[in-house]
């Protein structure tokens, strides 16, 4: 017979045997995402005068397989605010479908008073672009000091507050920011110049008109396509303004020209 | 022969570039975590405490490794206002850094602020918040905020008080403090000019019979060309700043914010 | 004696389908000063009558800040008015900092209606012995609500709870068709007439024991509102509208029955 205390109450380790308490240990590490695995590339957008265009082609790779060419990036929120997603496509997803309950949530509570305003599809008191940016900030944040973020870049267009134009963007990290035009990933590089050269400043962006802004997007997707090896020609565009969201999902670059190609030399086979 | 198949994604997983590929020296079966949560998003701050007044300023750039993000990202952050406006705040707290960090600390200090408004009354003076500042960094100790905060105000007496941090909570209060990527660039040019260090009375004598010049407390006008003079040098050698200039000057009679242009390269 | 075996807790039915401890509750409301709200098409006002418990006392406040767009009027238990009052500042603070914006206040009032009918369903919960008035503004203008310790909510053109405020309520009933076009300073006359109604025989609005808070949404002309913070005026501040609603007979006294309940009795209320 044990008498010790601690012995007290437990089953016996000479009938029994000893307790293995081996499944009970949680050391080692905690599995979450360590890595993107089948991913988008870039998302741009630019801000005019009288709302933001956006733009992500459909491509979702796996490492540099193009591995589903029907993916649409660009999810709009309310029919008044589009979300794009740059980084992991199963972490979209999962963002998708939050964004979903979300707005199923904002709508039952609006429902009692959504009543007049039918001339505007903004409900007034939604949610607008601004205050979905800052819960999804808020959201990648904390999941970022879990140590189980969700590896996207997101950029987030629409209205604020005051109703003016609104484009930011937000990352696995939280980080947050705003600018007259944005761009993840690779357009971050070679879209956010093209970009840059029209709308500096929020003056010059408020000077831009919708066509002009849809024209820099489009003519940012071709060189977006003609560098970056991880893209594809065919892309979703939104136009969001006062009246709503438009969106193409299906948009395939035109007026492409590849004769610069001819001339590149030191790359592949070509040696000289 | 395995490197000839190494680029089938099928079978090794995806190709990554060199640096991103996933370490595979991990223990048993699980795969090290290799998520940094930090990133450097850059800028500089500067705080200058007067007799009357204290003058906080920042650039407004915001970058991540040689892009710049942002040319319009403030750093600077009134606190502890009744409403989310700001508009009777009397603090000001400048965060430089991980910028996601210093925005998550700003927004705890102004709740912090405003649920100390709604238990007692009054606002908040700045040795308090001071004191909560410190205390909320360190509260992250084993998980810091990575942020250089520095908190402008005035005091008790009506004086400018400038209170600095390091990422955990350690505080002092100063003259003047600057913070973040030029800091180092910036601190040593504030030392000469603010607190007249190495400036001596010329011919006064030789050796240890040199005699330093008297220190005196510099005007708000003096301070407001020192700090674009700082900025305006920081934006010349270092990439990290530049874009814009935002400057407060807390007074008595409230907080006055500037906005000036720099460089933009 | 008669006995009511059916008032014990909160959670069992008298036979004839009451809950005796939820009324009872709805009591407590009634011995609380009285409180009046109105909401226009611009602003929401509440108004109400401070108590001192007596000479040497001083006077207990009814209105109450909870965010910069909504603030709260009691009637009832103070204590427990508190911890509601705390529990809605958490809240918009809590919601302010995840989505950047003024908490809507049906949001908030839903979420203290659900909060007190807890308290009316679980064995050994006592419901809150305070009744409230929420008067805020949001994206979609003013508004006014009334909360019961039931747990019921319902928002309002206008009210008065508390003690003897059937005659503000039949004020505040002859007189609705004039509330959604008035301006701020009209608003608050309006409930401050409601207020007298409500007042003892030789009692007057003093600055000493009449409380106003103001919150408002004005439109400007790009489209968006401009809100006006949500701002309790006491003493000194009162005096131009209480000077102002002092001696005009406009609105009469209503035919109000009046509850006539005596004040203070026993319970320590917001005296």
């Amino acid at each position: 017979m044990d008498h010790r205390p601690q012995a007290w109450g437990r089953p016996r380790d000479d009938v029994y045997g000893a307790y293995d308490a081996s499944y009970l240990q949680t050391n080692g590490p905690k599995t979450a995402t360590q890595s993107p695995i089948v991913t988008g590339t870039s998302v741009i957008a630019i801000k005019f005068k009288d709302g933001v265009v956006m733009a992500a082609d459909n491509l979702a790779s796996y490492g540099s397989l193009a591995r589903f060419t029907d993916v649409k990036r660009l999810r709009p929120f309310l029919s008044t605010s589009i979300v794009g997603f740059g980084g992991d496509v199963s972490d979209m997803q999962f963002l998708d479908r939050h964004l979903n309950e979300l707005a199923i949530d904002e709508a039952y509570e609006h429902e009692s008073t959504a009543t007049t305003d039918t001339d505007s599809p903004s409900k007034t008191g939604q949610l607008n672009a601004a205050n979905l940016h800052k819960y999804l900030s808020k959201l990648m944040y904390r999941r970022r000091s879990d140590f189980d973020p969700l590896w996207n870049q997101v950029l987030v267009a629409g209205f604020d507050a005051h109703a003016k134009p609104f484009l930011a963007s937000v990352d696995l990290r939280g980080t947050t920011f705003t600018s007259p035009s944005l761009a993840t990933g690779f357009g971050a590089m070679l879209a956010q110049p093209i970009m840059r050269r029209f709308a500096a400043t929020e003056e010059d962006a408020a000077a831009l008109t919708r066509e002009q802004a849809v024209d820099v997007v489009k003519e940012c997707m071709k060189v977006l396509f003609y560098r970056d090896a991880r893209s594809l020609d065919r892309y979703s565009i939104a136009v969001v303004t006062k009246d709503g969201v438009e969106l193409s999902e299906d948009e395939q670059l035109e007026k492409q020209s590849w004769a610069f190609a001819e001339r590149i030399r030191g790359y592949g086979t070509q040696v000289v | 022969m395995a490197a000839m198949f190494s680029q089938n994604p099928l079978m090794n997983g995806p190709n990554y570039s060199v640096n991103d590929a996933p370490r595979v020296n991990a223990p048993e079966g699980a795969r090290e975590h290799r998520f940094d949560p930090y990133t450097d998003n850059g800028g500089s701050t500067l705080a200058i405490a007067g007799a009357e007044f204290a003058v906080m300023a920042g650039d407004t750039r915001l970058t991540s490794g040689y892009s710049i993000n942002s040319r319009h990202h403030p750093k600077l952050f009134k606190i502890g206002g009744t409403t989310a406006d700001q508009k009777d705040a009397t603090i000001v707290l400048s965060v430089v850094g991980f910028a996601a960090d210093g925005e998550a600390l700003k927004e705890k200090l102004d709740a912090v602020c405003k649920m100390y408004r709604h238990r007692h009354g009054k606002p908040m003076s700045v040795k308090a918040c001071a004191q909560r500042l410190s205390t909320i960094l360190y509260q992250k100790r084993f998980f810091p905020y990575y942020a250089h905060a520095i908190l402008g105000g005035l005091d008790e007496e009506g004086k400018g008080a400038v209170y600095s941090y390091d990422p955990v909570g350690s505080y002092e209060r100063e003259q003047c403090r600057a913070g973040g990527a030029a800091a180092s660039l910036i601190m040593p040019f504030l030392d000469n000019q603010v607190n007249f260090k190495n400036q001596h009375i010329p011919n006064s004598g030789e050796g240890h019979a040199l005699q330093e010049r008297e220190r005196r407390p510099l005007t708000r006008n003096e301070v407001e060309v020192l700090v674009k003079d700082a900025f305006d040098g920081a934006v010349e050698r270092h990439i990290e700043v530049g874009d814009g200039l935002q400057m407060m000057v807390i007074t008595k009679d409230g907080i006055e914010e500037v906005l000036l242009p720099l460089k933009k390269d | 004696m008669f006995r009511n075996n059916y008032d014990n807790d909160s959670v069992t039915f008298s036979p004839q389908g009451r809950i005796f401890q939820v009324e009872y509750a709805a009591e407590a409301v009634k011995q609380g000063s009285v409180v009046v709200g109105i909401a226009s098409k611009t602003h929401a006002v509440l108004v109400a009558i401070k108590r001192n418990a007596e000479e040497l006392s001083s006077y207990q406040k009814k209105l109450f800040p909870i965010d910069e767009h909504v603030g709260i009027a009691i009637a009832g238990l103070t204590s427990d008015a508190r911890v509601l009052s705390n529990f809605m500042k958490q809240q918009c603070l809590g919601h302010r900092l995840t989505y950047g914006r003024n908490m809507p206040v049906r949001t908030l009032v839903d979420m203290i209606g659900s909060k007190a009918q807890i308290n009316t369903q679980h064995y050994g919960k006592r419901p809150y012995g305070v009744g409230l008035l929420v008067a805020g503004v949001d994206e979609q203008g003013p508004h006014l609500f009334e909360f019961q310790p039931s747990g019921m909510t319902e928002e309002m053109v206008a009210f008065a709870i508390g003690a003897r405020s059937q005659m503000a309520r039949t004020y505040l009933e002859k007189n609705i068709d004039k509330f959604a076009d008035c301006g701020r300073e009209e608003l608050v006359r309006h409930g401050l007439r409601a207020l007298k109604e409500s007042l003892v025989q030789d009692r007057e609005l003093t600055v000493d024991n009449t409380s106003v808070g103001v919150a408002g949404a004005v439109k400007v002309d790009d489209g968006s509102t401009k809100v006006e913070p949500f701002q309790v005026y006491d003493q000194q501040d009162v005096a131009a509208w209480i000077e102002s609603v002092a001696d005009d007979k406009e609105g009469g006294a209503g035919a109000g029955e009046g509850e006539g309940e005596g004040e203070g009795e026993g319970m320590e209320v917001d005296s």
